[in-house]
């Protein structure tokens, strides 16, 4: 091992660790459960919704792995920050640390995009007779849709555009979804606002150092836990939302 | 009981590596993701590699695997009893 | 080290109120809690007099059917979540850290959040009455009747706010504890010496960090159903009622053994003390209280035998509750054999912890009776549930938690209460408690539902149900005996000395009430049952006392931040502005709270 051992205190407590960072793992058992119990939601919804749009109607898997790219390398990026704190390298940690928080700012970034696509979303349905499009959606348009898609033929257009957008009102999946992935992102913005507090902090002398190093330890288990939640959207959410078969 | 944190913890290095491996296997999955001849055996497959990072990151990048068998304890009652209400919820209103 | 931009002198020695506002010290926000819950216990018992008094006879007309359902829904929230739970972190606060010989819990201003924003929640929860109705739908409030459709006005809106101040309150709360417990004891109190109180409240405490973020989740999607236009439990949208009723019994379940395993700790502490044996079976009764926290998240469909679950799942969740049974029944028989052949003093604290054990026993006959599904199908909803709840918290936990304030009142306030007078408000109110609530497994079993307001005389409810109205006004006597006794002793009774009771446990072994410090010296634990031990062997010291203990000082962040939250809650239901105005002022109390020291430099 390459570190230094100088600042591995021995706390002054029964177990000899310290309390913050007991606390910390605590809460991230606790944060389970409320994840867990936003998932089963999900779960127990999944296709039960009364109109469409379904997840295969909106969701863009290249989009979303990209994202999901960017959250994962995020949390390398934070590792090394506190790597390089430990070392004492307080410029190796603000590097790290402002690119970490970076890559949650854009993490965001895609997210605010993503809804504010699936708001917006519409269906292209060409006006022929018994149009393909038409029958495989008929189930999922309510009656507006249909009957505004029925008003954009009559004009003798070849093409209707018909709105098919998703907000949390629209169906059980937006519900589900969006209060899912949208308490997701409010923890990343919640681990955002701490980084950069501890970023801007560590200008200030003696701040953030080796031997403190346990308040970007601590950051930093927050910042990896909302990593994981969101492996596990990943894979729930979108990997087996378009996949037909489940 | 000797505080073990910091100490033995890995090397940069070996968080780089990890970040490799991570986006391999977030790689595979969009790959498999796209291979409809798998079928059912997509939700397995897609189950384990996720599992697989997740684990990855909670041993390697939030250092379980090298401190005290406290914090695994603590998040791991967590995490299995969240896994558990899961299913249970699941079986209950018949999603499977 | 600077502290924040914001330059307020932190209050070193504060004096009269602002002592209590920025206290951190571990005792006095525990009797914080205890006077604050021990009110709102009479505001909720005063809400069931009320309902008592409708239901003396058939067909009266006291109060209106709506008034009525405001006040159970109000009955049942008040008591389990703003008198029960915070008796019973009012006898964390004081006693953990006491009895595993630490000067104070881990976090002391996190310490002091949590009970300001428990009382944030109590505020809010309260202020419903002046704001256009209490909520209405029950202690559980089932979708889709808390929905906007089926329930207009606020007070859900109250119902699920205060809740959520709450839930922050008692998470705060419940980690701190944990962490105390695991990292706070003194040298020698290994996990195996720990008393059975700190055992139990560790169990609490962990049930409470994972079953309260379940509730979390079922509100907020009550709260975006009902802010929103969100549809969790619209059922016109595809949403499933259901679901929220299993979210609520997730958490409501383990939320049952949250209220009375504390009680059993404080039980187990009360009858060694006065049978001058050691607890019998000690590892038995705590491996049976791990049973019970581990069992109590398998068995909460009970709750929901006659939804319809299907065979397969009411079979398991009857097997599951039965088996629960077991771990109860081995504590009561722990108990049992801790009175065998020991030399009784049957003083108060004594006869509640007795009294304890049989009304809970009957409790838990009742609870086992509609573990069968079957039967359950009778019994769902009428007086027989009622009856079974109030033998399992009223004459469960509220027993040995009066019994708990009359035995370690000597350490709370350094002065003895009057015996006799306890008893006599003993025998009184456990007498009264049994012809109250007895006589509603006969009103049940004879169909009567719970949650009517009014009856028809045709149906042969009026006599039992009379006996039940009697029963509360002697109850309300005895409850008066009892505030006397406290009162009045608290100003003027004999002074305690350190250890009236000849006790076991390292509270015990210094002044009463405690010095700011706790111990002068940290001990160092060899037995279980240390100080019991120790004055077997003469081997305690001559106690010293010391002005030279560094505590961590007073603060007021915590009580900015409860303020901000208080704040916050009224804005989301009233004004959204108001609620960002409450939440900066929150985010200015954590940011300033997390860079004070925990104690100033000189």
């Amino acid at each position: 091992m390459s570190e230094p051992n100088n600042h591995s205190t021995h706390e002054d407590t029964t177990t000899g660790l310290n309390h913050r960072k007991l606390l910390m793992w605590a809460f991230l058992g606790s944060d389970c459960m409320f994840f867990a119990s936003l998932i089963a939601t999900y779960l127990v919804y999944k296709g039960k919704s009364v109109t469409g749009p379904d997840p295969i109607d909106l969701f863009s898997i290249p989009v979303t792995s990209v994202s999901t790219f960017v959250l994962l390398m995020s949390s390398m990026s934070m590792v090394l920050a506190y790597a390089a704190l430990t070392k004492g390298s307080l410029k190796g940690f603000r590097v790290w640390m402002l690119s970490t928080a970076i890559m949650g700012m854009t993490f965001l970034g895609f997210q605010v995009f993503e809804f504010r696509d699936f708001t917006v979303n519409e269906v292209k349905i060409s006006c022929e007779e018994n149009s393909p499009k038409y029958i495989e959606l008929e189930s999922k348009l309510s009656s507006k849709q249909k009957s505004d898609y029925k008003k954009q033929c009559a004009d003798g257009i070849e093409e209707a555009h018909v709105e098919f957008g998703m907000t949390p009102r629209t169906n059980l999946f937006g519900t589900t979804f969006f209060v899912l992935t949208g308490f997701h992102g409010a923890h990343v913005t919640l681990g955002v606002i701490w980084l950069l507090s501890l970023f801007f902090y560590s200008f200030k002398r003696g701040a953030v150092s080796a031997e403190r190093h346990l308040d970007v330890d601590l950051a930093a288990l927050y910042w990896h836990f909302v990593d994981i939640v969101w492996i596990v959207i990943f894979t729930v959410v979108y990997l087996f939302g378009v996949y037909e078969g489940f | 009981m000797i505080n073990e944190e910091t100490s033995n913890h890995p090397t940069p290095k070996t968080y780089v590596l990890t970040a490799l491996i991570l986006s391999v296997l977030t790689a595979i999955e969009v790959g498999i993701f796209y291979i409809t001849s798998l079928g059912y055996w997509m939700i397995p497959i897609l189950a384990i590699l996720s599992i697989g990072k997740f684990a990855l990151v909670v041993m390697v990048y939030m250092h379980l695997k090298y401190e005290t068998k406290l914090f695994t304890i603590l998040f791991l009652s967590g995490l299995l009893l969240a896994t558990a209400v899961v299913f249970a919820l699941m079986i209950l209103f018949r999603s499977f | 080290m600077t502290s924040f931009p914001l330059q307020i002198s932190r209050p070193i020695h504060p004096t009269g109120i602002w002592n209590w506002i920025t206290t951190i010290d571990h005792k006095k926000i525990g009797i914080l809690y205890g006077v604050s819950a021990f009110i709102l216990f009479i505001i909720g018992g005063i809400e069931a007099m009320l309902m008592r008094a409708q239901l003396a006879s058939s067909n009266l007309k006291i109060i209106d059917p709506e008034l009525y359902n405001q006040l159970f829904t109000m009955h049942g929230t008040t008591m389990i979540f703003l008198a029960i739970m915070p008796m019973g972190a009012a006898f964390f606060n004081y006693l953990i850290p006491l009895q595993i010989g630490a000067r104070d819990v881990a976090f002391p201003r996190l310490n002091a959040f949590s009970y300001w924003t428990f009382l944030a929640g109590a505020i809010i929860l309260n202020a419903s009455w002046f704001l256009g109705g209490a909520p209405n739908a029950g202690w559980f409030g089932y979708a889709p009747i808390t929905g906007k459709a089926y329930n207009v006005g606020h007070g859900i809106d109250f119902w699920i706010i205060s809740l959520q101040v709450l839930g922050i309150a008692s998470l705060a709360a419940a980690f701190n504890f944990i962490v105390t417990i695991i990292n706070m004891r003194a040298p020698g109190m290994t996990f195996s010496r720990l008393p059975v109180f700190t055992w139990m409240s560790f169990i609490t405490a962990i049930l409470l960090v994972l079953a309260f973020p379940v509730i979390t989740v079922a509100l907020i999607e009550l709260q975006f159903d009902r802010f929103y236009g969100t549809n969790f439990f619209i059922t016109s949208a595809g949403g499933n009622p259901i679901l929220w009723q299993h979210l609520f019994w997730v958490f409501g379940h383990p939320e049952v053994y949250i209220l009375i395993l504390p009680a059993m700790g404080i039980v187990s502490e009360i009858l060694p003390t006065f049978s001058k044996k050691p607890l019998f079976g000690y590892p038995v009764v705590i491996l049976s209280g791990i049973i019970i926290g581990f069992m109590g998240w398998m068995v909460w469909s009970h709750h929901m035998f006659t939804v319809g679950l299907g065979p397969v799942a009411n079979s398991v969740f009857a097997l599951t509750t039965m088996a629960i049974a077991i771990p109860t029944g081995v504590k009561i028989f722990n108990w049992l054999g801790t009175l065998w052949k020991g030399s009784l003093t049957l003083n108060t604290p004594m006869l509640y912890a007795i009294g304890f054990i049989l009304t809970f026993t009957i409790g838990g006959i009742s609870g086992v009776m509609h573990s069968q599904a079957a039967s359950d199908a009778q019994q769902q909803d009428t007086y027989f549930i009622v009856a079974h709840i109030h033998y399992v918290l009223f004459g469960g936990s509220l027993i040995a938690i009066l019994g708990g304030i009359y035995y370690w009142f000597p350490k709370f306030t350094g002065r003895m209460y009057d015996e006799k007078m306890g008893k006599l408000g003993f025998y009184a109110f456990f007498i009264a408690m049994q012809i109250t609530f007895f006589p509603m497994h006969f009103t049940g079993l004879n169909g009567m539902p719970r949650r009517i307001y009014t009856y028809g005389s045709e149906y042969g409810w009026d006599f039992w149900n009379l006996i039940s109205t009697i029963g509360v006004l002697l109850l309300a006597i005895s409850m008066v005996i009892f505030i006397y006794n406290i009162v009045s002793s608290w100003i003027g009774g004999e002074k305690a000395s350190g250890d009236p009771w000849d006790a076991r446990t390292l509270e015990w072994s210094i002044s009463s009430p405690p010095p700011e410090y706790n111990f002068a010296v940290i001990p160092t634990i060899e037995y279980r049952d240390d100080w019991w031990e120790k004055k077997m062997l003469g081997k305690t010291s001559e106690e010293i006392t010391s002005d030279d203990v560094h505590l961590p000082q007073p603060s007021y962040w915590p009580f900015i931040a409860s303020l901000g939250l208080l704040i916050a809650g009224f804005g989301i239901i009233l004004s959204i502005p108001v609620a960002i105005l409450g939440a900066s002022i929150t985010m200015i109390g954590v940011y300033a709270w997390s860079f004070e020291p925990v104690n100033d430099p000189h």
